[in-house]
């Protein structure tokens, strides 16, 4: 009997849900799967001496401190704040970032894409875990402004955000928006990364920031750097980090490069020129 | 934050297991546990082992700073390596351990879907061969063992929750008569204790 292919094999058995999805970079150049390819589609195609200009990204997350050298500058920069009765309500706010969390994913963009236009929306409101409802209106505006792409290194374990995110991400990717979400490192189910109208990210442990591997054996689409990469901290200067949400927004910066190249892909599209382009495709066991 | 129950499992007593058990599988410096206030966002500092100081368990962080707020915020463990002393993790690290590390690992504790608390291990392989290239490694196993950890925490508070019914029973049943023999009892009341009644009924004593 056949082994199954990736895309039908069972889940790997992990209490108490789902496996951490990284993976060292040896075991995603070892899966082997067969490809229908468009044989013009490749990364000299796709990005080569592009840089990102005229593509709009919004990092959805703690803030961008938008004076750190290796991230501005920051196009806009808004927070989500409750109102009186305690409703979420999105305002400008300068540049700042708390956390540093969202810095550190800014600068992933910028040195991948220098030319791209780099926005800020903090959900994060205070520094404490996002609530439900900041996510889902800081999110909710991302799309309704009309970013190309959308970086989300976080996401949430409430299963009652699961179905409005889930319209979201539809909503998104209908308006050409693309949801590039870090997949979950911790065996726990959470949201939006696994849905099928976004792309998920999570590591590989290679040092080449354009090097990402397709995942054929789904829910994660691809495996990106996400270990050991300098990333920019909070007040000046670099820490060497290690983890998924470091990952997707080297996706987010191939994305962006591709976008300002290819300004009309839509989110399948880019999702598929992306799969053409990843270091494993086509590969011949 | 610290509960007595049954059989005197508290949760410090706990949260000193997990941290022993993180700082001894990595060969770490130390090993310490922050939990969220979550009302405030505050970080408290919860337990420690190895370097550090016992005598700063209970000390309070502001909501969001250092490695810990990262990890809260995204809900994602995150390896920070080569920390310098002027880093903010670093010093926020030192400020409650009053260790200056120069790595930095820490992962999410998540109970009942929510970010409840950050367990954090700094310096591993300080006895060993040194980390890099297993950062994916390490990263995965601190996440089960924060999952282990987390499991724990809920199993519990959720003991902990089932001990209050029975304890406050007395004083419900204390103010039910002295209302009896004052007033008359509102129809509305009286249905939802019917209903409370019911629910009693249909739950298992001591389940």
């Amino acid at each position: 009997m056949t082994a199954p292919l990736p895309w039908r094999r069972e889940r790997r058995a992990h209490f108490p849900g789902l496996p951490a999805w990284s993976v060292r970079a040896a075991m995603a150049k070892d899966e082997s799967f067969e490809v229908s390819a468009f044989p013009e589609i490749d990364a000299r195609w796709a990005w080569e001496g592009a840089d990102g200009g005229g593509v709009r990204v919004c990092v959805v997350d703690s803030g961008i401190d938008g004076s750190h050298a290796l991230v501005a500058p920051v196009a806009q920069s808004w927070q989500v704040v409750a109102d009186d009765r305690g409703w979420p309500r999105i305002e400008p706010c300068e540049p700042r970032d708390l956390a540093g969390h969202g810095t550190a994913c800014a600068g992933i963009i910028r040195a991948i894409a220098p030319e791209a236009e780099v926005s800020s929306m903090r959900v994060l409101t205070d520094g404490k875990s996002g609530t439900g409802a900041a996510l889902i209106a800081g999110l909710e505006y991302a799309i309704e402004h009309g970013f190309d792409i959308i970086n989300m290194s976080l996401s949430t374990t409430r299963p009652e955000l699961r179905l409005r995110l889930s319209e979201l991400a539809d909503r998104a990717y209908f308006r050409r928006c693309v949801l590039v979400v870090s997949a979950h490192n911790l065996p726990v189910e959470s949201y939006p990364w696994n849905f099928s109208s976004v792309i998920s990210v999570a590591s590989h442990d290679q040092d080449d920031p354009l090097t990402y591997f397709y995942n054929p054996a789904p829910p994660v689409d691809f495996h990106a750097r996400g270990a050991r990469v300098l990333v920019a901290r909070p007040g000046g200067g670099v820490v060497r980090s290690t983890g998924n949400s470091f990952a997707a927004p080297h996706i987010t910066g191939i994305g962006a490069l591709t976008l300002s190249k290819h300004p009309w892909l839509t989110p399948f599209q880019l999702k598929s020129v992306l799969y053409h382009c990843a270091a494993n495709f086509g590969r011949v066991p | 934050m610290s509960h007595e129950l049954l059989g005197g499992v508290t949760e410090r007593r706990l949260l000193q297991s997990i941290v022993e058990v993180a700082r001894h599988v990595y060969a770490a410096a130390a090993s310490s546990v922050f939990m969220v206030n979550p009302e405030t966002g505050e970080l408290i500092f919860a337990a420690v082992a190895g370097a550090g100081e016992q005598s700063l368990v209970g000390q309070r962080f502001p909501a969001g700073t250092g490695i810990a707020g990262w990890v809260v915020a995204s809900c994602q463990p995150v390896i920070a390596d080569d920390v310098a002393e002027t880093d903010q993790f670093a010093s926020d690290a030192a400020k409650s351990t009053g260790y200056m590390p120069s790595n930095v690992m820490a992962a999410p504790l998540i109970a009942d879907n929510e970010c409840t608390g950050v367990l954090e291990v700094l310096d591993r392989y300080t006895a060993g061969s040194a980390g890099p290239g297993r950062e994916l490694d390490d990263m995965e196993l601190l996440g089960l063992l924060a999952t282990q950890a987390a499991l724990g925490l809920t199993l519990l508070r959720s003991r902990e929750r089932s001990q209050v019914p029975a304890a406050g029973m007395d004083a419900l049943l204390s103010r039910w008569s002295n209302r009896m023999s004052t007033a008359t009892v509102d129809p509305l009341a009286l249905t939802l204790l019917a209903a409370s009644v019911d629910l009693l009924d249909r739950r298992p004593y001591g389940d």
